[in-house]
């Protein structure tokens, strides 16, 4: 484990009765790095993020996200992550500026760091006119891309993405990976897992879990090279059917 | 509009609004029968809407459709049993097991499970050993081919299937387009939508949807070779600063990221890509970039997507 490292993982297990969940993982995730958490459904991303989160504690193992222990300091942990998913993210009722003035009041923020960092959102996204307007009625691409930054806000060290582009249109999709890319250059560190096999290649790293397992880790151009597959798609593939 | 006598579903300028939203405005297409046809695009597309109106679950505010010649509004009664839909969610009964689901909407439609055996084997062979197992228990990739087992059960002549790989991992859906290979070779018609553009490759025709509207139809080979732009393949060590250097390029006409590299379009419609990729590469190697690699790339359905799509959803206002 390096001095720098946002996220540590070892020998992380989680058990529900006599089912492993996620069976002795261990990774590592560098500060500023984009990394891709694969897997198929059932493979046990899902326990394993909930663990890193600080919402669900291990059966056995360690882990620290943002040099925080995920058993012992999860509070801590909560305060300094970020987090979006597909599923919920945003409140559809409220407006852009109330969504954002909601999550950086839970985040502590005093009210003057909350207009300041609401202009500066807004600008950037280009949604200076839509400030008012609910969040149900904007389009999906503009929500998904307000609410990766809303999870920012509080400027985490480490954000995690739950499948941030389901549904997204191609050009947006990108879009928000650049959203991504640009969080990264900054400093912070993403763990993101998508069902689009072409945005495994957009990271810097992935790993791809099997059965609680993690079957692969490394970048994508080493993983395709010691597999020897043409695509992290065929990669994901084999390693599902092996087992 | 003209449709040949093979047609199992023919829609003529589809309208559908909610209030001030305008979900489908004037969607024309035609199916044959026996074939295996997407609508590939993005969420709010309207392919949700489009599918309850063929499945007679919703009416159109305009405009008029035809499936398996019969209207989807004035002969609701009679072509309802005649198909087979699987809605966008999850909607068998979750505390039910595998088999009772079946049972359930065999009986809904007046049928047996035994009587439907040839036509559903292929896909319920393989969830037979999970037959007392709740579908609510299912993996995702399970419940999928349940609930496609479900749509079957009572034979219908065409299967309307909305998002059935939405949200399913990669493994799951390609083992489940296998399965609608195999459900086309037995004759019956398929209509089916998804948001993943290399999905388009499964279809014999495709028609690209975004906002209520086809941007094209043809089959997935002729749409992606309608992009008729110079398309290469970057590839540089630090590509989101190699991405970021090209679009303040003037040459540029798009560059975005696809798979493992970046593809790059040239603004000069007419020049010859392999004349460009020594250009590209050599205006990436003079500013300062390493491991410059720049071929010509063979289009796709997404690059021909993004191509028509014009402004995205998510687009900053112009």
């Amino acid at each position: 484990m390096t001095a720098d490292a946002a996220i540590t993982a070892h020998e992380l297990t989680r058990r529900f009765g006599g089912f492993t969940a996620v069976d002795r993982i261990t990774f590592d995730v560098r500060a500023g790095e984009v990394f891709g958490f694969l897997g198929a459904n059932g493979a046990g991303k899902t326990t394993a993020i909930r663990m890193l989160t600080g919402l669900l504690a291990p059966s056995s193992g360690r882990a620290t996200v943002a040099g925080y222990d995920i058993a012992r300091e999860a509070e801590r942990i909560k305060r300094r992550i970020g987090y979006m998913s597909q599923r919920f993210s945003l409140y559809e009722d409220l407006t852009v500026r109330e969504n954002i003035r909601l999550y950086g009041g839970i985040y502590g923020l005093s009210d003057r760091d909350i207009d300041d960092r609401t202009t500066r959102l807004l600008a950037r996204l280009g949604l200076e006119h839509a400030a008012g307007q609910f969040v149900r009625a904007i389009p999906l691409g503009w929500r998904q891309k307000l609410a990766f930054s809303v999870a920012l806000l509080h400027q985490p060290r480490v954000v995690f993405l739950d499948e941030p582009t389901s549904g997204v249109d191609p050009i947006t999709r990108r879009q928000f990976w650049e959203l991504i890319y640009e969080a990264a250059a900054a400093g912070t560190t993403v763990l993101v897992t998508t069902h689009y096999m072409d945005e495994a290649e957009y990271c810097d790293r992935i790993s791809i879990m099997v059965a609680g397992r993690i079957a692969a880790l490394g970048t994508p151009a080493e993983l395709k090279r010691s597999f020897t597959v043409s695509s992290i798609d065929d990669l994901f593939v084999r390693l599902a059917r092996e087992t | 509009m003209n449709a040949a006598p093979t047609a199992a579903v023919v829609a003529d300028t589809l309208d559908k609004r909610f209030g001030a939203t305008q979900a489908l405005g004037g969607v024309s297409f035609s199916v044959e029968a026996g074939e295996l046809f997407g609508f590939v695009g993005p969420d709010g597309g309207g392919k949700t809407t489009l599918f309850r109106i063929l499945a007679t679950l919703m009416l159109p505010t305009a405009g008029s459709a035809r499936v398996l010649g019969a209207d989807v509004v004035r002969d609701l009664w009679s072509l309802r049993p005649r198909i087979g839909y699987m809605p966008g969610r999850f909607s068998l009964y979750p505390d039910l097991s595998v088999v009772e689901n079946l049972q359930f909407f065999a009986a809904v439609f007046g049928t047996t499970i035994a009587a439907a055996r040839a036509q559903i084997a292929p896909i319920y062979s393989q969830l037979e050993p999970f037959n007392d197992r709740r579908a609510g228990a299912l993996s995702g990739g399970m419940k999928q081919k349940l609930a496609l087992c479900c749509a079957l059960v009572h034979r219908p002549e065409i299967l309307l299937l909305d998002e059935p790989t939405t949200g399913v991992d990669a493994v799951s859906r390609r083992e489940f387009w296998d399965l609608l290979g195999d459900l086309k070779r037995s004759g019956i018609t398929i209509l089916v939508s998804t948001p993943y553009m290399d999905e388009a490759t499964r279809c014999d025709r495709v028609a690209l949807m975004q906002r209520g509207q086809l941007l094209a139809t043809d089959t997935p080979q002729r749409i992606a070779a309608s992009f008729d732009r110079p398309l290469l393949a970057v590839h540089a060590a630090d590509r989101y600063r190699a991405l970021l250097a090209l679009r303040e390029w003037p040459r540029t006409r798009a560059v975005y990221p696809f798979g493992e590299s970046l593809h790059y379009v040239d603004a000069r419609a007419a020049a010859r890509p392999e004349a460009i990729a020594p250009e590209v590469a050599a205006f990436l190697t003079g500013r300062g970039f390493t491991d410059v690699h720049v071929s010509t790339a063979t289009p796709t359905v997404e690059d021909a997507f993004i191509a028509r799509m014009g402004a995205p959803d998510g687009a900053h206002r112009a």
